[in-house]
C-alpha cells in the first residue's frame, strides 16, 4: 500500500517536498525550539545551568533598559513601516496605473536595483549623506541656509528610521504593486459609470481591493526591521540603540546566550502579536465596509 | 464485415477520494471507428479518455486494448496517442522537432525519420513548416502539429481531448472536415471527447452520451437524434418539446394519448425497449412540427395554436406557440421561404404534427 | 488613465532620486583623492582601486563569500525546485502548511534565524563555525526566494506538456529532462542568480555564524571602524554595484526569455 502511494502523483509530490521540509524542520523548527528552551535556562559564567527557571523573563521585567530598548525598537519598526508603506503606495499606484505596460518591468527593475547593492555600504552611505560634513550639511551651508552643520540628523532614532525606510522600500512597493495589478480595470470604470468620482472610486474600489498587498507589505517591513542591528549600530549613536543590538551583545560579547534567547523570543512574540492584531483590525475594517 | 473490438472496458470505476467519477463503464470501441464521448462538463468523458491513455489508473474493472489488459501499463507503453486540449506543443522545439519527439528511440536512420516527419506534416497540410518555431504558430496550426506528432507513431488509437474547443467557429468547421478526412486516410480508431453535440453528430460513427460518470446512451448519430432513450439525452442533443401523455401496448404497436394533440398509434421502436408504459412523456422535435400558413393544406394531423414568441434566425424562424391543453408553449422551427410570411406574436394559426415523429420517454 | 499621471510622475522621479541617492555617491568617493568621505571633493584618483588589488585579507574574504554564495545558490535552488515541482504536481495533505513553513524565513527577523542557529550549532552540537555554517543559514534564507521564482516558472507550464511527452513514449524521468527542465531552465538560472546575490550581500546572519575566515560583508563591517580604509570600501562598493547590476540584468533577461518561451506576456518583475 505504502509503496503504491509513492507511485501516485500525490505520493511523488510528498517525496519531493520532503527535502525542503526536512531542511526547514532541522534548521528552523528545531533551532526555534532550542532558543525557547534556552530562554528558561541561565548562564553560569562559562557553563549553561539547565535548571528550569523564569529568571531571564524576571530580569527583563526588572531592568528598565530592556523595556526601553524593546519599546524603542517597536516604535522604530512602526515608524519605518508607516513611512515606507505610505511613501511606497503612490509609487506602486503610479507604476501600475500610469506606466505603459511595456515599461512596467523597467520601472520595477529601476526600483529593485538599489536593493541589491551591498546593504552595509548603503547604510554607511547614509551616514555620509546625513553626517557632520555630509552631503546635506555641506549643501545647505554652501547655499547659505545654515551656518553651522546640523547635528540632529545623525546619531539618533530619526536617522535610523530614514535609513531603514530606504532599505525596505522595494519590499513595500512590490506587494502593493502586485495587488494593484490584479484589479480588473473595468471595476473602476463601472464605479465611475455608477456615479462615483475618481477619488471616491479610489476609496471605495482601489484601496479595499489592494488591501491584501498593503497588509503584506506592512508585514514584510515591520517584522524584519525588528531584527536589524546594523543600522542602529551605525546610525543610531548612543541614544539610538535597539533591542537587536542588545541581543547581539548578549550573544557575542556578554556570552549570555540564555538572556539573548529570552530577548529574541520576547521581541518576536511582540512583533507577532502586533502583526496579528493589525491583520485582525484590517479584516474587521474590510468586513465593516462590505 | 463485422467490426473487430479494439478497446474493451468492463465495469470500469474511478474514484477521486469520495467522488465517483466513472461508475461501472461497460464499453466496446471497434477498430477503425470514429467514436465520440459526448456530455456536459464534469460528466467523466475526459476522465474516461485519460483512463484509456493511461494518465489515470482505474479504481475497479478492466480495460483491454487490442486484447491486452492495460492495468499498470504506463502511457508511454500503450498503443494510444493523444491530442491534448491545449495541444501541448513543446514551445522550446521547432515544428519538426515536435513531430519527431516520439521517434527518439526509433531505430530508423536520421534521413528516414526526417522523411517520416515531412510526410506527417504533409498529411496534416503543414508541408514546409518544419523549421518554424513552435511558439509562433496559430491555433489551427498547433492542432495540426499535434495531430502529426501523434499520428507519426502509428498508434492503434488516436485520442482527441476537446481538440476543437480552442478554435473559432469557422476554423472549427474546417477542422471537423479535416479530421474526418484524416481518419479515413489513416484508418485507425479515433476517440473524440467533446461537449458540442453538433460536432459529435457531424463527425462520429458512434457516440456515447455520458452523464454523471455513466453512459446514458450509445448509438450512431441518427438513432441518437431520432430515438433518444431518455429526456436528458433528448434535451442534450438538439431541442425537443416534451408533452404529458399516456401510452398503452396494442399488439406490436403502441397507442398514445398526447395532452393537447390527441390520440395516435405509433410503432414499438418509438419507445425505448422494455420501458414501462402508462403515464409517459412524449417528445417532438421542433422541425417535425409545422405551422400551416394561410392557404396551405396538409394531410397531417392539425391543432389550433396562438403564436407566443417569434425568434428570427435568417434562414429559419423559431416560433413558440400555445396549444390549448398543453401547459408549456411548443417550439416549432420553420424554414424561411419566398412567399412564406413571418407571423406576429398573438397571431392565430394551425400546427401540423405527425405521429411517426413522436418519441415516448419515461415521465 | 495611463501615460501622464502628472503629480504622481514628479513624485515617482523624486522617489527614485531618494532610492539612488546613496548609490550615486559611491563612484564619486571611490574616485575622490581624499581619505575623508566628505565634500568638497579633492580630485580624481584610481588609487583606491589599486589598493583593492593589494589587500590580501580582502581577497580571502571575497573568495570565501563567492564560495558560500555559489554553494548557497545551488543548494537553495535544488530545494526550491523540489518544493515548487511538488506544489505544481499534486495536492497533498498539509500542502499549504508545509510550503508556508518552508517560506517562513521570508518574514522572520534575520536575527532570530541567526541566534537560534548559533545556539544549536555552538551549544547543542558543539560544532566549529565555518563557511558551512554560513551556507546552512543562507540556504535557509534563500530557499523561499527560489521557491517564489520557480513557482512562477512551474505555474506558467502547461501540465499537459509533460503528459504529452509521456504519451509520446518517454518515461517519467526522460519526460522531465526533455520537456519540463528546458522549459523551467530560465527560472532555475534566475533563482540561482538571486540566491547568489542575496548570499553575497548577507551580513546579519553571517556575522553570527562566520568562522575564522570572515565573509566579505563581515570583512567590510570590520573596515568600517577604520576611517583610513573607507575610500577602499567605496571602491569595493562601486565594483559590487556594477556586478549586481550585471547579474540582475542577466537574471531579468532569462526571466523574460522564460516567459517568451512559455508564450506569455510580461507582467512584472521579480517576486
Amino acid at each position: 500500500m505504502a509503496e503504491g502511494f509513492f507511485k501516485t502523483d500525490r505520493g511523488r509530490a510528498v517525496l519531493l517536498v520532503s527535502p525542503p521540509f526536512l531542511y526547514a524542520f532541522f534548521l528552523l523548527a528545531v533551532p526555534l525550539g532550542a532558543i525557547i528552551l534556552f530562554s528558561f535556562w541561565t548562564q553560569d559564567f562559562v557553563t549553561v545551568n539547565t535548571t528550569f527557571t523564569t529568571a531571564n523573563y524576571q530580569e527583563f521585567w526588572d531592568k528598565p533598559i530592556y523595556k526601553l530598548l524593546l519599546g524603542r525598537s517597536l516604535y522604530v519598526s512602526g515608524m519605518v513601516t508607516l513611512v515606507t508603506v505610505l511613501s511606497a503606495y503612490p509609487i506602486a499606484y503610479f507604476v501600475s496605473f500610469h506606466v505603459h505596460p511595456t515599461k512596467k518591468s523597467m520601472w520595477l527593475f529601476l526600483i529593485t536595483i538599489p536593493f541589491w547593492t551591498s546593504y552595509l555600504i548603503r547604510v554607511f552611505l547614509w551616514k555620509v549623506i546625513l553626517g557632520y560634513n555630509g552631503v546635506v550639511n555641506s549643501s545647505l551651508m554652501e547655499l547659505g541656509i545654515i551656518h553651522e552643520p546640523l547635528t540632529f540628523i545623525l546619531y539618533n532614532v530619526n536617522a535610523v528610521i530614514i535609513t531603514l525606510a530606504h532599505a525596505f522600500a522595494p519590499f513595500a512597493i512590490l506587494p502593493i504593486f502586485v495587488a494593484l495589478e490584479k484589479i480588473d480595470r473595468s471595476f473602476l470604470e463601472a464605479s465611475q459609470d455608477l456615479g462615483e468620482s475618481k477619488f471616491s472610486t479610489f476609496l471605495r474600489i482601489t484601496l479595499p481591493l489592494s488591501m491584501p498587498g498593503l497588509v503584506a507589505s506592512v508585514m514584510i517591513v515591520f517584522i524584519p526591521t525588528i531584527g536589524d542591528y546594523v543600522t542602529p549600530e551605525l546610525m543610531g549613536g548612543a541614544g539610538g540603540k535597539l533591542i537587536a543590538n542588545m541581543i547581539q551583545t548578549q550573544f557575542l560579547q556578554l556570552n549570555n546566550a540564555p538572556m539573548g534567547a529570552t530577548l529574541a523570543i520576547i521581541a518576536m512574540v511582540c512583533v507577532t502579536a502586533i502583526s496579528l492584531f493589525f491583520i485582525f483590525l484590517n479584516r474587521r475594517w474590510l468586513r465593516g465596509r462590505a | 464485415m463485422t467490426p473487430k473490438p479494439l478497446i474493451q472496458l468492463s465495469g470500469v470505476d474511478k474514484y477521486y477520494g469520495d467522488y465517483h467519477a466513472l461508475r461501472g463503464i461497460d464499453l466496446t470501441i471497434n477498430e477503425g471507428e470514429f467514436f465520440s464521448l459526448l456530455g456536459p462538463s464534469g460528466c467523466g468523458k475526459t476522465t474516461l479518455l485519460r483512463t484509456i491513455a493511461g494518465f489515470e489508473g482505474v479504481s475497479g474493472g478492466t480495460l483491454m486494448i487490442d486484447g491486452k489488459n492495460m492495468a499498470g501499463v504506463s502511457p508511454n507503453l500503450r498503443p494510444t496517442n493523444m491530442v491534448f486540449q491545449s495541444y501541448a506543443i513543446f514551445p522550446h522545439l521547432s515544428v519538426a522537432e515536435n513531430v519527431a519527439f516520439g521517434l527518439r528511440k526509433d531505430p530508423r536512420s536520421k534521413e528516414e525519420k526526417a522523411k517520416a516527419v515531412a510526410e506527417a506534416l504533409e498529411m496534416v497540410g503543414l508541408g514546409g513548416y518544419g523549421n518554424r518555431a513552435a511558439h509562433a504558430l496559430s491555433g489551427g496550426q498547433r492542432q495540426r502539429v499535434a495531430l502529426a506528432r501523434a499520428l507519426i507513431l502509428k498508434p492503434k488509437v488516436l485520442l482527441l481531448d476537446e481538440p476543437l474547443s480552442a478554435l473559432d467557429k469557422k476554423m472549427r468547421e474546417l477542422m471537423q472536415v479535416e479530421l474526418i478526412r484524416l481518419q479515413r486516410q489513416v484508418g485507425i480508431t479515433f476517440i473524440l471527447v467533446t461537449h458540442d453535440q453538433e460536432e459529435a453528430l457531424v463527425m462520429s460513427d458512434r457516440i456515447a452520451v455520458m452523464f454523471e460518470g455513466e453512459i446514458g446512451q450509445l448509438d450512431d448519430p441518427e438513432t441518437l437524434y431520432r430515438r433518444p432513450n431518455s429526456k436528458r439525452v433528448a434535451e442534450f442533443i438538439g431541442k425537443m418539446n416534451f408533452l404529458d401523455g399516456t401510452a398503452t401496448a396494442e399488439g406490436n404497436r403502441i397507442a398514445v394519448d398526447v395532452a393537447g394533440l390527441g390520440k395516435g398509434d405509433i410503432a414499438a421502436d418509438q419507445a425505448p425497449g422494455g420501458m414501462p408504459l402508462g403515464k409517459v412523456t412524449v417528445g417532438i422535435r421542433p422541425e417535425t412540427l409545422a405551422i400551416v400558413f394561410e392557404g396551405e393544406t396538409t394531410d397531417r394531423r392539425i391543432c389550433d395554436a396562438v403564436v407566443d414568441e417569434v425568434v428570427y434566425y435568417g434562414d429559419m424562424t423559431y416560433y413558440d406557440v400555445k396549444v390549448p391543453g398543453v401547459d408549456k408553449p411548443l417550439t416549432i422551427s420553420m424554414k424561411n421561404m419566398i412567399g412564406r410570411p413571418v407571423l406576429d406574436v398573438g397571431a392565430l394559426t394551425r400546427v401540423a404534427w405527425d405521429e411517426r415523429s413522436l418519441v415516448v420517454l419515461a415521465a | 488613465m495611463r501615460g501622464n499621471g502628472g503629480g504622481l510622475r514628479v513624485y515617482a522621479v523624486a522617489y527614485l532620486i531618494f532610492l539612488y541617492a546613496p548609490i550615486i555617491l559611491l563612484p564619486i568617493f571611490a574616485f575622490n583623492d581624499a581619505t575623508i568621505i566628505a565634500f568638497p571633493l579633492a580630485g580624481f584618483t584610481t588609487h583606491w582601486f589599486d589598493e583593492l588589488w593589494t589587500t590580501k585579507a580582502l581577497h580571502e574574504a571575497v573568495k570565501n563569500s563567492l564560495m558560500i554564495a555559489f554553494a548557497t545558490s545551488v543548494l537553495a535552488t535544488t530545494l526550491g525546485l523540489c518544493a515548487a515541482r511538488a506544489g505544481a504536481m499534486a495536492d497533498f495533505p498539509g500542502k499549504k502548511g508545509i510550503i508556508g513553513f518552508v517560506m517562513l524565513p521570508l518574514v522572520l527577523p534575520d536575527i532570530i534565524v541567526a541566534v537560534s542557529l548559533l545556539i544549536v550549532l555552538r551549544q547543542v552540537l558543539d560544532l566549529t563555525l565555518s563557511n558551512w555554517t554560513v551556507i546552512a543559514a543562507h540556504v535557509l534564507l534563500c530557499t523561499p526566494f527560489s521557491i517564489a521564482i520557480l513557482n512562477g516558472a512551474f505555474q506558467n507550464l502547461d501540465p499537459s506538456m509533460e503528459e504529452a511527452a509521456l504519451d509520446l513514449g518517454e518515461n517519467r524521468w526522460s519526460a522531465f529532462r526533455l520537456v519540463t527542465l528546458p522549459l523551467v531552465m530560465p527560472g532555475i538560472i534566475s533563482s540561482m542568480l538571486i540566491a547568489f546575490t542575496i548570499s553575497l550581500d548577507e551580513f546579519i546572519v553571517a556575522f553570527f555564524l562566520t568562522g575564522s575566515n570572515p565573509t566579505m560583508p563581515v570583512y567590510i563591517w570590520g573596515l568600517l571602524r577604520f576611517p583610513a580604509s573607507l575610500p577602499i570600501i567605496m571602491a569595493l562598493g562601486t565594483i559590487l554595484v556594477a556586478l549586481s547590476v550585471v547579474l540582475l540584468t542577466i537574471a531579468e533577461y532569462f526571466r523574460r526569455r522564460g516567459l517568451k518561451r512559455a508564450g506569455l506576456k510580461d507582467t512584472g518583475g521579480f517576486l
